[in-house]
C-alpha cells in the first residue's frame, strides 16, 4: 500500500543534527569487508518508549519474516527471535543492541548500505517513521518478550489466551446496583476519559429492544401500552415478553442460518432447488423453546446418533448438508463430497471453534498451532456418513401419521383377533414361498456411456448413479456372464440413503422411470456373433397403475405437437419397444422408497457355451426438458442378474420380509412377525375387505417433504463400508497421503478416554465445559449481534493472528456466565438453566450499557469512532432482512405466519431465465398472503441472489457467514424506493393511514410516521412531510401524474378506498409513505 | 498490513483515499442535480467530520503508476477451442483419428470423454496475419484484422476442468467460492472515476448464464460495494433503476429532497456519519437514475459506429454489450465485464464455433479499433478468453471436444501489453503449455501489475489471514509488456 510517508518525506524536514556527513564503517563479515553504513542517510530514532508486541514485532513480521522467518532464511538470517537476529546471517548480525545507527538492519531498511541491497525486496519500503520505531527499540536495548514469538508467525503460540478455557474472572468493583456487564464496560471507560451516555429514551429503547429481539418494529398500540406502563419492571418485563415471542427464533434463527450457510439450491452451475427447510424451521423452532447452546450443536452435528433420535434430531444434521454441490455434467461426485466435507469444517471452525482451520487443509496452520494432519483427524469424523434425504412430516403431518399407523394397527391386530390359526397360516405359506425362486446370477456391469452421470459400484454388483443426471437419454452398460444359456434378466431397484427421499429412483421423490430395457448379448469368444435378445414377458412386484407423467416431468419442447403423451404403469412398457411408455413403481405416500424388481424373459435363452458380454440400455426418457433442475427420472441404485430358467417371474416377496426369513420363526421380534404378516395378510383372499380398508388408509398418507440430513454409514454391507481418512498433499484430494484415525488438536482440551470416532463424540468435544472457545465464540457473536462489533472484533477467527479483544475479561466472565449461570436478571421467572441464548439476552439487553442513548457526539467520533468502548449505545443500519420486514410491518401487509416451505415474493422474472441465470428457473410469484412473508422465508438461490436481500448485504449462503459486511450503497437507496414490494408497501401505509391515522392530514402524518419510527414526528418534521403532501397532491390534483397507477400500481381505480378518501387522496398519502419507509431511521436500531 | 485490524484496515482504507477532500465533497453531495436546501448543507458542514463516510468508490492510486487505468474483459464462458481459433496444430490434423500417447494422458482426468479417445484434427484453417504474422483461424477474420494490436497467449493454464470451478478460478483466482473476482479487486484498488455509475459492471449475453452464477463477479469478503453490478443491454439497465409506475421525475426529486433534509435533521439530532453517507447514497441514486439510461442509449452513437460493432439498438447481443462496454469506461467505469456463455462444444464443434464466431468476433475486434481511434486502448485491457480450453481428443461422434485444463489460448489489448506479440507454446498436438507457460495466477499477477498493483501487497485481510487474488502463487509475466 502506497504510503503517504516516504522517506523523501523525511529528508525534507531532517533533523539538522544529522546533516553532517559521518561514515561509520562497520567491518562486517568476510563477505563485504568494505560495506558501510551511510549513518546521514539514517531517519532519527523516534522519542518515547516503544511497544515491540504493537509497533516491533508487527513490523518484522509484515516486512522481514516472509524472507528472513521460519520458513525462507534468505542470505541465512532469521529475523524471528532475539537469539536469530543477534546471530544474523552472512553479512553478519542484523542488529546490535543500543546501537542502531550500528545495526545492519536499520541501513538495509533505509537504503544506508553501500553493498547491500535495500530491503525489503518486495512491497514498499519501511516509512521513515518505521524505521524511527525500529531505531528507537534497538537503542532502548533491543528488548525481544520471549512470548512476542507469538507475533513472528510461527506455529507456535500455544501460550495464547484463548486455547484457554475461560475461568470466571472476578467482577471490577462498582458501586452497589451496578450490573456485572456495566462494571466490566465501565471500568475499561474510566481509564479513556469518556463517560457513559445518558439512558436512551422509551421509544428509543422499544424499538431497539424489538429489532433485537424480534427483527420487527413495535405496532403504535404496543409503544402506547409500554409507555403507559411507568412501573420500574416495565422494560424487564417487555424484554421478556419479546423474548417469549415467536418471531425472536426468526430473528435469531437468522443469524444462525448465515452461520449455517443456509441457502434454498445447490450452487455452482446447476444451482438446483434443494428441499432443506425443515432444518430452517428446526432452527427457529430449538431458538424459541430456547434449547441450550450445547444440546442446539450437539443436534446439529449428530442428531442422528443421539439414543432414540427423534426426526426432529434427524432434521438438526441438516446443518452439515448445508453445503454447495455441484452436479455439472462429468464431475467427479467424490471431489465434490470431498469439497462437501472442507465446508463443513470450514463452517464448524468459523461457527462453533472460532478458529480458522481450513487453513490446515493444504498445510500446517502458519499461524495457529494446528498441524495438516490434526485438520485431517478432525475430517476423520465427519467422513463416514451418507449424504442424505429423508422424507420429513411437518408437526400436522406428524399426527396424520401416527393416526393412520395406529389404524392400521389396530386393522390387522383385529385379523389376527378373527383368525385364531394365524400363526401356523403364516408360517405354512413362508414354508411354500421360502425357497420358490430361481437362482440368479448377478452381472457387475459398468458404465460405457458418456453422458456425464457418474456410478458408484458396490460389492453386491449393484451399481448408484450420482452427480449430473441427464432427463432425458439412454445409459449404457457392460457386463459379462458366464452362463451357457440365459433365459431371463432381473434388475433390482435398491433404496439407498444417498439418493433423493432414498432412492430408489432419482426423482426428487426417489422414483425412477424405466422407458426401455435392452440387451444385445455378445459370443465372450466371438465378437462378430452377437444377438439382440427379444423380450416376450415382463413381470414386477410392483408398478403403479398408468398415468401421465407429472408437471415436473412434462416436456414442452420434445416434438409432442399435440401435449407431451407420454405414460408410465405396467412393466411390459419396459419391453414395447416404445420409449414413450415406461415402468412405473410409484406407490404414493410412504410407500414409495423401497427396493422393487422386474423380471424380462427372452423370447429364446441366449445361448453362447463360454458365456456372453451383455450390453445393456437402460431407456431413461420420462425426465422433464431442463436438466438444471429436479426433473430428471432416472434410476438410483440398481442390479442386474440373469438366470437360465425360463419361466422367471418377479419375486412378489418383498426383501425385506425375505430377509427376516433367515431369522429362525422363534427368534423373530414382534416387530419383525408384524413385518412378515403386513406382507401375509395381502395374499390371504379372505383378508380381502380389511386389506381394502387399509388400501384406503394409505391413500390419506400425506406426502411430507425431503429434506437433507446426514446419516451414519453403518460399517458393514455394500455402501456401508466406512472410509479410511487420508491426509491430502497441499489439500488436493487427487493426492491422498498418510491414513489418519480421528483425533483433535493437541492444543485444545482433550477427548474423553475410550472416545469413539463418531460425529457424536465430536459434537460433544466441541461443547464439553472446557472447550476454551465454544462459549466465548457463541457469546461473542450474541455481542455483535446486539452491538455491532464484537468484543472480539473477528468472531470467526480467535487465533493468535486475531486482535486483542477491546474488554477481554467481560469476554471470558460472559463465557463463564453462559455455560454455568449463577446471575439471576430481569424477569427470569424459572431456573435458569445452563448454556441459555435467551438468559444471555436478557442478561446483555438489561443492562445499563445497553440502555445508552447512542447519540454521537464529536468526542466520541474522535476517540471512539467504532464505539468499541461502548460509552454510547449501538446505532445501525439493520440487516437486509428486517430492512424488508419494516417496511412491511410498518405497512401492515406483513404475514407473519411461521415455518414451512421457501417463499416466491416479486423478482424481476429476467433473473431466472437464461443468459442471466444458467438454466432457466423457477420463481412463481406469489399471489396469496405467502407474497407478504418475513424475509427469513424468502427462497435462496444461491446463484440468483434474491436481490432487494442482496444489496443490503445479506450473504447467499455459498459459505459459513458470522459477520455481514454493512454498506451504504446507491443501489440500496434504488432498491428501497423503486422495488415493487417497497412501493406495495408505502401503498398499504397509506392505505393504513388514512383508515386509522384519524381525520386530519396532521393526525394521518403522524400516525404513518409512528408507524414507521416508533415516535411522534417533531415540528420540523411535520412541516416537511406535509409540504411534500400537498405539493404532490396538487400536482396529482392537476393531472401531472397518475393517481391509479401511484395508489395501486395498476392502471384502474383502486378497490375499496378507505372511508371519504379519494384516489387522489391515497395517491398523494403513498408519496409520503414511501418517504417515511426510506428514512435513514426507519432502517436503523438507534 | 499483517497485523492491522480490521477496524484499523477501515481506516488505512481512506488515507489510500487519494483525496482528503471530507466526505460530502467526496461523495458528491454539493455537487449534485439536486440544489440542496441550504438549510442541509449548513447541517452537513456543522456535522462532525465522519472519517467512516469517506466513500470507498473514491478513486485510489495503485502502489505504483500502472499503465492501465481500466479493464474490459470478454468473458467466453463455456470454453472456447483453442485449437480451432488461435493454436494451429498441423501435427494434430496429421494425426487424426489415430490414439494420444499413452505417456500424454498419464494421470489426465477428463469430463466425460475416455481419455484415451482418437485426436481429432483442427477443423479451421489458418493463415498469418498483419505485420506481426500473427496466426489465427479463419472463424475470426476481423480480430484478424486488429492482429497488430492484440498479444495471443497460447500457454495458458488453469487448475480447474469442470465448469463452475474453472470460472469462479479464472475470475477469482481460487476454485472454491467465497473469494473476491478480479473486478471486485480492481474496484477495491483503484476505486472508481465517476459516482454516478457503479465501479464494476456486467453483462451476460450467451445463450445461457455462466456455471459460476453471480459468485463470478462477486465481491466476496471484500466490502459489498466492490460487487459486480449486472446490467441489461435492454430495459432497466440497473435493477429498480425506474421510478415505480405513477411516480414522475417531479415528484421523485420533490421526494427525494424531502427524505434528505429529514435525514439532515436526524443527523442534527444523532450526529452520526452514517447518516450523512445515506443522504449521499440517495444523491448518487437519483443521479444514476439519469446517467444510466442516456450512456445505455446506443442510438446516440453515430451510424458509422454502430456498424463497426454490428450493434442494433434495443437488442441483447454481444455486440451492444461491447459497444455499451465502451460507453461505460468512457464515464468513468472502472471495469466492464462481459459474460458470454455459448462455448461449451462437446458437439457440433463446427457449426457453433462458426455461429458463435458471427456473433462475436466484428463486435470483440471492433472494441479494439474503436478503443484505439479514441486514445483509450493505451490504458485500457481488454481480455478475451474463457476458463480452459478443449481437448484434442474427440468427442461425441466425430465433431467435439471435452475440457481440457492444460493448455489454451487468450487474447489481451491494450494496456502496456505487447502489441502483436504471440506469446508461449503448447506441445504439437495442443495439449499441454511446453513453452513460457501462463497459469491463471501468472496471468492475474500481470494485470494487477499493469493497474499498478504489486499483487503480493494488493491484500485484504479475512479469517485470520491476508488474502489476494493469486493465492500464494502468481509471477507477472514481463515478456508480455510493452
Amino acid at each position: 500500500m502506497a504510503s503517504a510517508d516516504g522517506l523523501g518525506h523525511f529528508f525534507g524536514q531532517m533533523n539538522p543534527r544529522f546533516s553532517i556527513i559521518a561514515w561509520v564503517v562497520a567491518w562486517l563479515a568476510a563477505s563485504a569487508p568494505q560495506a558501510a553504513i551511510e549513518v546521514a542517510k539514517l531517519p532519527p530514532a523516534v522519542i518515547g518508549s516503544v511497544d515491540f508486541a504493537k509497533e516491533v514485532g508487527p513490523l518484522l513480521a509484515e516486512k522481514c519474516q516472509s524472507c528472513h522467518g521460519a520458513r525462507k532464511q534468505e542470505s541465512g538470517l532469521r529475523l524471528d527471535s532475539a537469539e536469530a537476529a543477534a546471530k544474523g546471517g552472512e553479512h553478519g548480525p542484523a542488529l546490535v543492541p543500543g546501537k542502531s545507527a550500528e545495526s545492519l538492519l536499520i541501513a538495509v531498511v533505509a537504503g544506508a548500505h553501500t553493498e547491500l541491497e535495500t530491503m525489503p525486496k518486495k512491497g514498499d519500503r519501511l516509512s521513515a517513521d518505521q524505521i524511527g520505531r525500529l531505531r528507537a527499540w534497538i537503542d532502548q536495548g533491543a528488548n525481544w518478550p520471549a512470548t512476542a514469538a507469538v507475533a513472528s508467525g510461527t506455529p507456535r503460540g500455544k501460550d495464547h489466551w484463548a486455547w484457554k478455557a475461560p475461568v470466571r474472572p472476578a467482577v471490577p468493583a462498582m458501586t452497589k446496583g451496578v450490573a456485572p456487564v456495566d462494571a466490566f464496560v465501565r471500568a475499561k471507560l474510566r481509564t479513556t476519559g469518556l463517560k457513559p451516555s445518558v439512558p436512551a429514551d422509551r421509544v428509543t429503547l422499544l424499538r431497539r429492544l424489538h429489532f433485537d429481539l424480534t427483527g420487527l418494529p413495535p405496532t403504535p398500540a404496543e409503544t402506547d401500552r409500554f409507555l403507559a406502563d411507568k412501573s420500574p419492571e416495565a422494560y424487564a418485563l417487555k424484554v421478556e415478553e419479546l423474548l417469549a415471542s415467536p418471531h425472536f427464533g426468526e430473528r435469531w434463527g437468522r443469524h444462525w442460518l448465515d452461520a449455517a450457510r443456509y441457502a434454498d439450491s445447490d450452487g455452482f452451475e446447476k444451482d438446483k432447488p434443494r428441499f432443506v427447510w425443515a432444518y430452517r424451521d428446526w432452527v427457529v423452532n430449538a431458538l424459541n423453546r430456547d434449547l441450550p447452546y450445547d444440546q442446539f450443536i450437539t443436534e446439529q452435528l449428530a442428531g442422528d446418533l443421539l439414543p432414540r433420535a427423534t426426526d426432529d434430531q434427524r432434521v438438526a444434521t441438516g446443518f452439515l448438508r448445508n453445503a454447495m454441490l455441484n452436479e455439472e455434467g462429468g464431475v467427479d461426485p467424490e471431489q465434490f463430497r470431498t469439497d462437501g466435507l472442507i465446508d463443513r469444517m470450514d463452517a464448524l471452525g468459523k461457527s462453533v471453534l472460532g478458529i480458522t482451520i481450513q487453513c490446515a487443509q493444504c498445510h500446517t496452520h502458519k499461524y495457529d498451532p494446528i498441524t495438516q494432519e490434526e485438520y485431517y483427524r478432525l475430517i476423520a469424523f465427519l467422513n463416514n456418513d451418507h449424504e442424505s434425504s429423508r422424507i420429513h412430516y411437518p408437526p400436522a403431518q406428524q399426527l396424520l401419521v401416527g393416526d393412520l399407523t395406529r389404524q392400521m394397527r389396530d386393522l390387522e391386530e383385529g385379523l389376527r383377533h378373527t383368525t385364531p390359526d394365524w400363526e401356523q397360516r403364516m408360517a405354512a405359506w413362508e414354508d411354500s414361498v421360502k425357497d420358490n425362486q430361481p437362482e440368479w446370477q448377478t452381472v457387475p456391469a459398468v458404465n460405457t456411456g458418456d453422458n456425464g452421470e457418474r456410478f458408484y459400484h458396490y460389492a453386491d454388483g449393484s451399481i448408484r448413479a450420482a452427480s449430473y443426471a441427464p432427463t432425458f437419454w439412454t445409459a449404457h452398460f457392460r457386463g459379462t456372464n458366464a452362463l451357457r444359456s440365459i433365459a431371463a434378466f432381473r434388475l433390482e431397484q435398491f433404496p439407498d440413503p444417498n439418493l433423493p427421499s432414498g432412492g430408489p429412483g432419482r426423482s426428487i421423490k426417489g422414483m425412477a422411470a424405466l422407458s426401455e430395457f435392452k440387451v444385445e448379448a455378445v459370443d465372450a469368444t466371438n465378437p462378430t456373433n452377437k444377438v439382440k435378445v427379444k423380450f416376450v414377458k415382463a413381470t414386477a412386484d410392483f408398478a403403479n397403475a398408468e398415468k401421465a407423467l407429472e408437471p415436473e416431468f412434462q416436456s414442452e419442447s420434445r416434438n409432442r405437437k399435440d401435449g407431451d403423451k407420454r405414460t408410465y404403469g405396467p412393466v411390459e412398457h419396459a419391453i414395447d419397444g416404445k420409449d414413450d411408455t415406461a415402468w412405473g413403481i410409484d406407490a404414493g405416500p410412504g410407500r414409495r422408497n423401497v427396493a422393487r424388481k422386474a423380471v424380462f424373459v427372452a423370447e429364446k435363452p441366449v445361448e453362447f457355451p463360454q458365456g456372453a458380454i451383455l450390453n445393456f440400455e437402460f431407456h431413461q426418457k420420462h425426465g422433464g426438458d431442463n436438466s438444471d433442475d429436479n426433473q430428471n427420472h432416472n434410476l438410483g441404485r440398481w442390479r442386474v442378474s440373469v438366470t437360465s430358467v425360463t419361466n422367471a417371474v418377479a419375486d412378489s416377496v418383498p426383501d425385506s420380509v425375505r430377509q427376516i426369513f433367515r431369522t429362525p420363526r422363534g427368534q423373530r421380534s414382534p416387530h419383525q412377525v408384524a413385518a412378515v404378516f403386513s406382507h401375509w395378510r395381502t395374499t390371504v383372499p379372505e383378508f380381502r375387505e380389511t386389506n381394502e380398508k387399509i388400501e384406503a388408509l394409505w391413500k390419506k398418507w400425506p406426502e411430507g417433504t425431503a429434506t437433507l440430513v446426514l446419516a451414519a454409514k453403518r460399517g458393514e454391507g455394500p455402501g456401508e463400508e466406512l472410509r479410511p481418512t487420508q491426509v491430502f498433499k497441499r489439500g488436493d484430494w487427487l493426492k491422498p497421503g498418510k491414513e489418519v484415525t480421528f483425533g483433535t488438536p493437541a492444543f485444545l482440551h482433550p477427548l474423553p478416554d475410550g472416545a469413539d470416532g463418531s460425529r457424536l463424540t465430536l459434537a460433544r468435544w466441541l461443547v464439553d465445559r472446557k472447550s476454551p472457545t465454544t462459549a466465548r465464540v457463541a457469546v461473542n457473536r450474541v455481542w455483535q449481534q446486539l452491538f455491532g462489533t464484537g468484543l472480539l472484533e473477528t468472531p470467526e477467527d480467535f487465533g493468535t493472528q486475531s486482535p486483542a479483544p477491546s474488554h477481554p475479561e467481560l469476554l471470558d466472565w460472559l463465557a463463564c456466565e453462559f455455560m454455568e449461570p449463577t446471575f439471576n436478571v430481569g424477569g427470569a421467572k424459572s431456573a435458569v438453566r445452563n448454556w441459555s441464548l435467551k438468559q444471555l439476552l436478557r442478561l446483555l439487553v438489561n443492562s445499563a450499557t445497553y440502555q445508552q442513548s447512542s447519540r454521537v457526539t464529536p468526542q466520541f467520533l474522535e476517540k471512539d469512532q467504532f464505539n468499541r468502548l461502548l460509552a454510547r449505545g449501538p446505532r445501525f443500519r439493520v440487516e437486509g432482512e428486517v430492512v424488508r420486514d419494516v417496511a412491511l410491518a410498518a405497512s401492515g401487509l406483513l404475514n407473519p405466519a411461521l415455518g414451512g416451505r421457501s417463499v416466491y415474493p416479486p423478482a424481476p422474472e429476467f433473473l431466472f431465465q437464461p443468459p442471466a441465470s444458467y438454466g432457466p428457473k423457477v420463481w412463481t410469484e406469489e399471489k396469496g398472503a405467502d407474497r407478504y412473508r418475513r424475509s427469513l422465508y424468502v427462497f435462496k438461490f444461491r446463484s440468483v441472489p434474491y436481490p432487494v436481500l442482496a444489496s443490503f448485504d445479506a450473504p447467499n449462503g455459498d459459505f459459513s457467514c458470522v459477520r455481514r459486511p454493512r454498506s451504504n450503497t446507491p443501489l440500496q437507496a434504488l432498491t428501497a424506493l423503486n422495488e415493487t414490494l417497497f412501493m406495495e408497501s408505502a401503498q398499504g401505509l397509506a392505505r393504513r393511514a388514512l383508515t386509522e391515522g384519524g381525520r386530519t392530514d396532521d393526525e394521518r402524518l403522524a400516525y404513518a410516521f409512528r408507524r414507521v419510527l416508533s415516535r411522534p414526528p417533531t415540528k420540523a418534521e411535520r412541516v416537511e412531510l406535509k409540504g411534500l403532501l400537498e405539493r404532490q397532491r396538487q400536482r396529482i390534483g392537476e393531472g401531472w401524474v397518475n393517481p391509479f397507477e401511484l395508489a395501486t400500481g395498476r392502471n384502474e381505480a383502486p378497490k375499496e378506498l378507505p372511508p371519504n378518501t379519494t384516489p387522489a387522496q391515497l395517491a398523494a398519502y403513498t408519496v409520503v409513505s414511501r418517504a417515511l419507509l426510506n428514512l435513514d431511521e426507519a432502517i436503523t436500531k438507534e | 498490513m499483517n497485523r492491522l485490524t480490521h477496524l484499523e484496515h477501515a481506516l488505512a482504507e481512506q488515507r489510500r483515499a487519494v483525496s482528503r477532500r471530507w466526505f460530502f465533497k467526496d461523495c458528491g453531495v454539493a455537487l449534485g442535480s439536486i440544489a440542496l436546501h441550504s438549510l442541509l448543507a449548513d447541517r452537513l458542514a456543522a456535522a462532525p467530520k465522519p472519517p467512516a463516510a469517506v466513500n470507498p468508490l473514491a478513486p485510489k492510486k495503485g502502489h505504483f503508476s500502472g499503465k492501465a487505468k481500466r479493464v474490459i474483459y470478454l468473458f467466453m464462458a463455456g470454453a472456447p477451442s483453442h485449437l480451432e481459433l488461435f493454436d494451429h496444430k498441423p501435427q494434430l490434423a496429421k494425426f487424426d483419428g489415430t490414439l494420444p500417447p499413452a505417456e500424454l494422458l498419464k494421470g489426465y482426468r477428463a469430463a466425460f470423454i475416455n481419455p484415451s479417445s482418437k485426436l481429432l484434427g483442427p477443423r479451421f484453417n489458418f493463415a498469418k496475419h498483419g505485420r506481426c504474422g500473427m496466426e489465427l483461424s479463419e472463424l475470426v477474420p476481423h480480430l484478424a484484422g486488429v492482429a497488430d494490436d492484440i498479444t495471443l497467449i497460447r500457454s495458458m493454464q488453469t487448475d480447474a476442468f469442470n465448469h463452475a470451478p474453472g470460472q469462479i478460478m479464472m475470475n477469482t483466482g481460487s476454485q472454491q467460492f467465497g473469494r473476491p473476482s478480479f473486478g471486485a479487486w480492481t474496484s477495491y484498488g483503484l476505486g472508481c472515476e465517476t459516482q454516478d455509475l457503479p465501479a464494476y459492471v456486467v453483462f451476460s449475453t450467451g445463450s445461457k448464464g455462466t456455471s459460476g452464477g453471480a459468485s463470478n463477479w462477486g465481491c466476496g469478503f471484500l466490502p459489498t460495494v466492490h460487487n459486480g453490478t449486472l446490467f441489461r443491454t435492454g430495459g432497466d439497465p440497473v435493477l429498480y433503476l425506474s421510478n415505480p409506475r405513477g411516480v414522475d421525475d417531479a415528484m421523485q426529486k420533490d421526494t427525494l429532497e424531502t427524505i434528505n433534509r429529514l435525514n439532515a435533521q436526524r443527523l442534527g439530532t444523532m450526529g452520526d456519519p452514517e447518516i450523512a453517507a445515506r443522504i449521499s447514497a440517495y444523491e448518487m441514486a437519483y443521479r444514476m437514475q439519469h446517467v444510466a439510461p442516456e450512456v445505455m442509449d446506443l442510438s446516440q452513437e453515430p451510424e458509422s459506429v454502430r456498424a463497426l460493432y454490428g450493434a442494433e439498438p434495443g437488442k441483447p447481443t454481444y455486440a451492444n454489450a461491447c459497444l455499451l462496454a465502451r460507453r461505460l469506461i468512457e464515464k468513468g467505469v472502472r471495469f466492464v465485464q462481459i459474460f458470454h456463455e455459448s462455448w461449451d462444444q462437446h458437439g457440433n464443434l463446427k457449426a457453433d464455433l462458426k455461429r458463435n464466431c458471427e456473433v462475436t468476433d466484428r463486435a470483440s475486434a471492433a472494441l479494439v479499433k474503436d478503443l484505439k481511434q479514441r486514445g483509450l486502448l493505451d490504458d485500457t485491457i481488454v481480455i478475451w478468453g474463457g476458463e480452459f480450453g478443449r481437448t484434442p481428443m474427440v468427442q461425441g461422434g466425430d465433431d467435439g471436444r471435452d475440457h481440457h485444463p492444460n493448455g489454451f489460448s487468450y487474447w489481451v489489448a491494450g494496456g502496456g501489453f505487447k502489441p502483436g506479440l504471440t506469446w508461449g507454446e503448447t506441445d504439437e498436438l495442443g495439449f499441454n503449455a511446453v513453452r513460457d507457460k501462463v497459469h491463471v495466477h501468472d496471468f492475474h499477477a500481470t494485470l494487477l501489475h499493469q493497474l499498478g498493483f504489486d499483487h503480493e501487497k494488493l491484500i485484504y485481510r479475512f479469517n485470520g489471514r491476508d488474502y489476494r487474488l493469486t493465492d500464494v502463487f502468481g509471477e507477472v509475466v514481463k515478456g508480455l509488456l510493452v
